[in-house]
């Protein structure tokens, strides 16, 4: 790309929105209702990252009849089922063309820089100028590796949940697969019934049975309240945002996949990887603790909400217990280079990707600066990361209150700001 | 949940860990600490350590006191157990580290505690140390901890201060993932 063809002007417009996904078609729904000009720019097409960054099995966690947006829910025949992949595109494809988003599609933004009392947007395709700008870009842009990974020796292949499919793609032969979130689980299970050996590194996670006295468990934790609880309202912000997804799974028989299950199948599971030396992977001697936590964790989640459910007079089947998290003696090293292991799959989160932002917005950790989802620059907000404004705010159904607010904000902020003259005429 | 008519007191002041907390996340660089121990050999295997100075908060500190430690063998041994043997130092460390976590978690927490003893087992196959089998490893082949806690809470809660105890603890740390060990020497 010449410097030329990246400053060819593209257009003028009050908001850019970045990231055709269903935080940024949900604000854009906002922004129409407001009255407010707006595009939304989209690299590839919309819900681009469902369609090429996600594994071939993957089902959302929350059940249909929670896909909702703006002006728009799941109207299938299966409210309790959860959506495929494929699914969740028809979703959002769906929800574009009803709300007809001013998307524009094939538009890869370079960068974002500040000018005059706005933004340019440089992308590969001219130059937008605009007065607001909203990221809604994703909390999974990239996976990210613990240090250990440096270590790994080189005849042992190294695989990332966001470039992962399904097992074929994987040699024949053992696999670990580091992370005990939603993604290692589900990803552990799927492997070792593809015949691999499967070693399934734990440290902390949170359990979770899919349905609790009869209901699904999200249910009750939208119900009770928990999944609209604000980020002003828990004690540690930072801890609550890095919390990794539930051990859930979404499947016709609504069953409940944790550690017990997986160590019934043939899975071994391991301590917290804490390092590779010399070739040999070391697990954290911490997993019994681990365990604990994300019992004791769960009871207390079940213990609210039977709490809530007998103070609301719910109907619902009688209280359930689940059993401990049992392991045995874990192996606390591996040999990688033995032959045991020929995959390393890694699950162990994602960060979002604001390189593009050349603003100064980030803190010392290189994490983007923002209070609730207003960034800390006049006019930029940013969307769908994990508990942005509520626990809810990374699922397709947070995305409705947090657009609301924000878009109120936004106008509010774009109202001040309109020079006199303009807002003369337009009365 | 009980409703707590007093608060908790342990002894322990949670509101100048909390700050520190926030102080230090917002000035890394004072939290950066050095531990030191000296030690001087006795005689066969007795040795004497100090715990005298540290380095914290950007600076220099001091005990209000030195402390000194015998370390030496048990006379199955053929020693002279003039102190405890330095894997019960181990121990010891880990028995302080988890014991002052569980008061700190519970004073956050408002948990009045009465007594807290834990028992500490580390189980260790001389084979190791002694060479006869190099499959058997010179440290400890697991450690269990038992604590009895009698506090004003339900068993589950107060599980649950043991368990962020072990979340917190460096020793805990320490002893359940690696460490790098560098040791140099000097000819005096």
């Amino acid at each position: 790309m010449s410097a030329r063809e990246s400053r060819r002007p593209a257009g003028t417009v009050d908001v850019v929105v970045v990231g055709a996904g269903h935080s940024g078609l949900a604000m854009s729904f906002e922004l129409a209702r407001r009255g407010i000009g707006h595009v939304v720019l989209e690299r590839g097409e919309v819900a681009n990252s469902w369609r090429s960054e996600r594994w071939d099995s993957l089902c959302l966690l929350t059940p249909n009849w929670m896909s909702r947006l703006p002006g728009f829910c799941y109207a299938g025949d299966d409210p309790d089922g959860y959506m495929t992949v494929k699914d969740v595109v028809a979703f959002v494809s769906t929800y574009a063309r009803r709300t007809a988003a001013p998307v524009l599609c094939g538009y890869t933004v370079r960068r974002v820089e500040a000018c005059g009392d706005g933004y340019r947007v440089v992308t590969d395709r001219g130059d937008w100028h605009c007065r607001a700008l909203v990221a809604a870009t994703g909390a999974c842009n990239q996976a990210l590796l613990p240090a250990a990974a440096d270590g790994v020796p080189s005849q042992v292949r190294q695989l990332t949940a966001r470039e992962y499919r399904n097992p074929e793609q994987l040699d024949a032969g053992g696999v670990l697969v580091v992370g005990a979130s939603a993604t290692g689980l589900q990803l552990a299970e799927e492997i070792y019934a593809s015949g691999r050996p499967v070693t399934l590194a734990v440290g902390e996670h949170v359990r979770m049975p899919r349905t609790y006295r009869g209901r699904d468990i999200q249910w009750w934790m939208l119900a009770a309240g928990l999944l609209d609880q604000r980020i002003e309202e828990v004690d540690d912000p930072a801890r609550a945002r890095g919390v990794p997804s539930p051990q859930l799974i979404g499947t016709r028989e609504r069953r409940t996949l944790d550690l017990n299950a997986l160590m019934k199948q043939g899975v071994e599971v391991v301590g917290r990887l804490a390092g590779v030396r010399d070739g040999k992977a070391q697990f954290s001697g911490s997993l019994a603790n681990a365990c604990a936590l994300a019992d004791l964790k769960m009871k207390r989640l079940l213990a609210a909400i039977d709490r809530w459910a007998d103070a609301k007079g719910i109907v619902a089947g009688p209280a359930e217990g689940f059993a401990p998290t049992v392991i045995g003696k874990p192996r606390l090293g591996l040999t990688l280079s033995s032959g045991e292991v020929r995959t390393i799959l890694w699950a162990t989160g994602f960060r979002p990707d604001f390189s593009w932002l050349a603003l100064p917005v980030f803190d010392r950790k290189g994490r983007l600066r923002h209070s609730a989802g207003v960034v800390d620059a006049p006019g930029l907000y940013v969307l769908g990361l994990p508990f942005l404004r509520r626990r809810k705010s990374s699922f397709i159904h947070g995305a409705g209150d947090d657009v609301r607010e924000l878009g109120a904000h936004l106008a509010a902020w774009l109202h001040r700001t309109t020079p006199a003259r303009v807002s003369g005429i337009a009365v | 949940m009980d409703t707590q008519v007093t608060a908790a007191d342990n002894g322990v002041n949670v509101a100048a860990l909390l700050g520190a907390r926030e102080a230090l996340g917002e000035a890394p660089e004072a939290a950066r600490f050095k531990w030191r121990a000296t030690s001087e050999w006795q005689n066969g295997t007795h040795s004497v350590s100090t715990v005298d100075g540290f380095f914290g908060l950007g600076e220099e500190q001091k005990h209000r006191t030195t402390f000194r430690y015998d370390s030496d063998h048990p006379e199955v041994f053929a020693s002279e157990d003039k102190g405890a043997t330095p894997v019960e130092f181990v121990l010891v460390g880990l028995a302080g580290c988890l014991t002052a976590g569980v008061a700190a978690v519970a004073q956050n927490r408002n948990i009045q505690l009465h007594s807290v003893r834990a028992t500490l087992e580390a189980g260790m196959d001389l084979q190791g140390i002694l060479g006869i089998d190099s499959n058997v490893r010179n440290g400890f082949d697991g450690v269990t901890v038992h604590f009895e806690i009698d506090a004003d809470a339900s068993k589950d809660d107060i599980a649950a201060l043991v368990a962020q105890s072990q979340k917190r603890s460096a020793v805990f740390d320490i002893m359940t993932n690696p460490t790098d060990v560098t040791v140099t020497v000097d000819k005096r």
